[in-house]
């Protein structure tokens, strides 16, 4: 196991040219680590599937509504989003934006380092907007398969669902247009406009397209998060209303 | 006993039929462990070295290459599925039953397709986060980025589309749910805001080929599931693997 291909180079001699990264043979190091991983998971996979019966409820019945009615796990994170926005933000505009935001993240991160390791120290910046996005998305989902049950309102995991609960407010105030429309334009305005005036440098190296781009996928993020405390705290149902959509 | 193991692949390796199969000896020289990655249909996807960094279990988790696994997984065992299940209203949940109390190995067949699909929802976010702790994303690799996502959203949607073919109440349910949503779709739902199109022509109606779940739903997602997905899953797996090699191997640092 000693075929280093660099071998017969002496130590010091290595160390004076630039740096070539060291390589191994395809086979057997990476061939190997390959099998053995196929393995470990082939063992896994076969002892869930003896242990664990995949669901199987009564045949579908159209007039039968179960209640609660939940998606798949993946898609609870989504489904929890219905409670706070109509559905053509919830289901339709949210994953749209999170897939066009995810394929823009290489073109406008032009910070260039930190590649090919895990390092917090150089990208602080992105590595903290993706956590809180990746954590938010897991967070939805754990709460939205956990703490709700039937017509979706919070129960505790250890909780019956035979225990009957006070239906939760959907939200009861809708904010008048000339209140909404500019609390929301300001919002998009200021989260852009004070980073320019107070965070020069990141405005600068990023250039203004990726910068507004950027600014926007964050700040509709923030947004979408943003009003799940406005419904808790303020009871806010819409903040822009109109007979065409709501927000 | 050592000495007779080793005439014996010395024979063997000479034999006709060893070598019209592998095309070098034994690996144990640096010559034939090359040979055999250029020669092997299925190691050629590898590179001839990788660099030691790349290497490290701790760097990648496997995880794109367990995905691929549970990938082929499902493929297997989704084809052994396709024996026994007809996709219609009249048959599709008599067969569920039929395959966990009649065929042998049924029951264990559907969990692992089952289990195999969570896993690989999981393990290809999880291989999303590594590519981005990691800084994967950044040029020369940024099109392999988006090449990912559309197979993030492919596993998602293969995964969506299996869910109904059960036909039994989770699956109808779920099912509804999830493509209600396509009716509140600006413009081209029919609940959407500045809707145009009617209950008859919107997206869901396509979604669905009618108003309601049906027949016809089962049948485009049957279709869907077991024919177009997968195969464009293939496609842009073939383009994601190849630009893995293409971008200068598994990233590293400079
Ligand atoms: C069906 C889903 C997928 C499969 C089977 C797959 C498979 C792989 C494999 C086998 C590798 C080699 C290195 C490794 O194992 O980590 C890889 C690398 C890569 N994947 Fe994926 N992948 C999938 C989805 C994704 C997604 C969702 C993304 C990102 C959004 C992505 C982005 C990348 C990138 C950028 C690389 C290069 C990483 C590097 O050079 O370090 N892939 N993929």
């Amino acid at each position: 196991m000693q075929e280093r291909i660099d071998e017969e180079k002496p130590k010091e001699a290595a160390s004076e040219i630039p740096k070539k990264p060291e390589k191994l043979l395809a086979f057997p190091h990476l061939v190997f680590k390959e099998f053995i991983a196929l393995m470990l998971v082939s063992l896994v996979l076969i002892i869930i599937s003896m242990v664990l019966n995949a669901p199987l409820e009564e045949i579908a019945t159209p007039t039968k509504t179960p209640n609660p009615a939940k998606a798949p796990w993946y898609f609870v994170g989504l489904q929890e989003m219905l409670v706070y926005f109509d559905p053509w933000i919830a289901g339709v505009m949210i994953p749209i934006l999170i897939i066009i935001g995810l394929m823009a993240i290489p073109f406008v991160d032009k910070n260039l380092k930190g590649v090919g390791i895990y390092c917090f120290r150089e990208r602080k910046f992105a590595f903290v907007i993706f956590t809180i996005g990746i954590v938010a998305w897991f967070g939805l989902i754990i709460f939205g398969c956990y703490f709700r049950g039937p017509s979706w309102l919070l129960y505790l995991p250890w909780e019956s669902w035979d225990i009957h609960k006070p239906v939760i407010s959907k939200g009861t105030y809708i904010l008048p247009l000339f209140v909404g429309l500019p609390a929301m334009i300001g919002y998009y305005i200021l989260g852009m406009w004070l980073p320019i005036l107070f965070a020069r440098n990141f405005y600068k190296t990023l250039g203004s397209t990726s910068y507004f781009i950027t600014m926007f996928f964050i700040l509709s993020m923030f947004g979408f998060l943003g009003k799940i405390p406005l419904r808790f705290v303020f009871d806010i149902k819409y903040i822009i209303h109109t007979p065409w959509f709501s927000i | 006993m050592i000495k007779g193991l080793k005439r014996f692949t010395e024979w063997l390796v000479h034999t006709q039929i060893w070598s019209s199969i592998f095309r070098q000896g034994w690996p144990d020289t640096e010559r034939n462990r090359i040979l055999t990655i250029l020669n092997t249909c299925l190691f050629h996807l590898h590179p001839l070295k990788v660099r030691t960094h790349g290497l490290k279990v701790k760097y990648t988790f496997c995880l794109g290459g367990v995905s691929l696994f549970l990938f082929i997984v499902e493929t297997i065992t989704g084809v052994l599925l396709m024996f026994y299940y007809r996709p219609t209203v009249e048959y599709a949940y008599q067969d569920m039953k039929d395959l966990e109390f009649a065929v042998t190995f049924g029951l264990f067949l559907r969990n692992m397709h089952r289990w195999a699909a969570h896993g690989m929802v999981l393990t290809v976010i999880l291989h999303m986060c590594r590519v981005f702790y990691t800084g994967s994303y950044k040029p020369p690799r940024e099109y392999n980025w988006c090449i990912g996502v559309s197979l993030l959203v492919l596993t998602l949607l293969l995964s969506f589309t299996g869910y109904l073919l059960p036909w039994d109440q989770l699956a109808f349910w779920a099912v509804t749910v999830g493509t209600n949503m396509a009716k509140a779709t600006p413009l081209m739902g029919a609940e959407g805001p500045f809707h145009i199109l009617s209950e008859m022509s919107d997206m869901c109606f396509y979604l669905r080929g009618s108003v309601d779940i049906s027949e016809n739903t089962l049948l485009r997602f049957y279709v869907l599931h077991c024919i177009a997905l997968p195969l464009a899953a293939v496609g842009l797996m073939g383009i994601h693997f190849w630009r893995v090699r293409k971008d200068g191997g598994i990233s590293g640092p400079l």
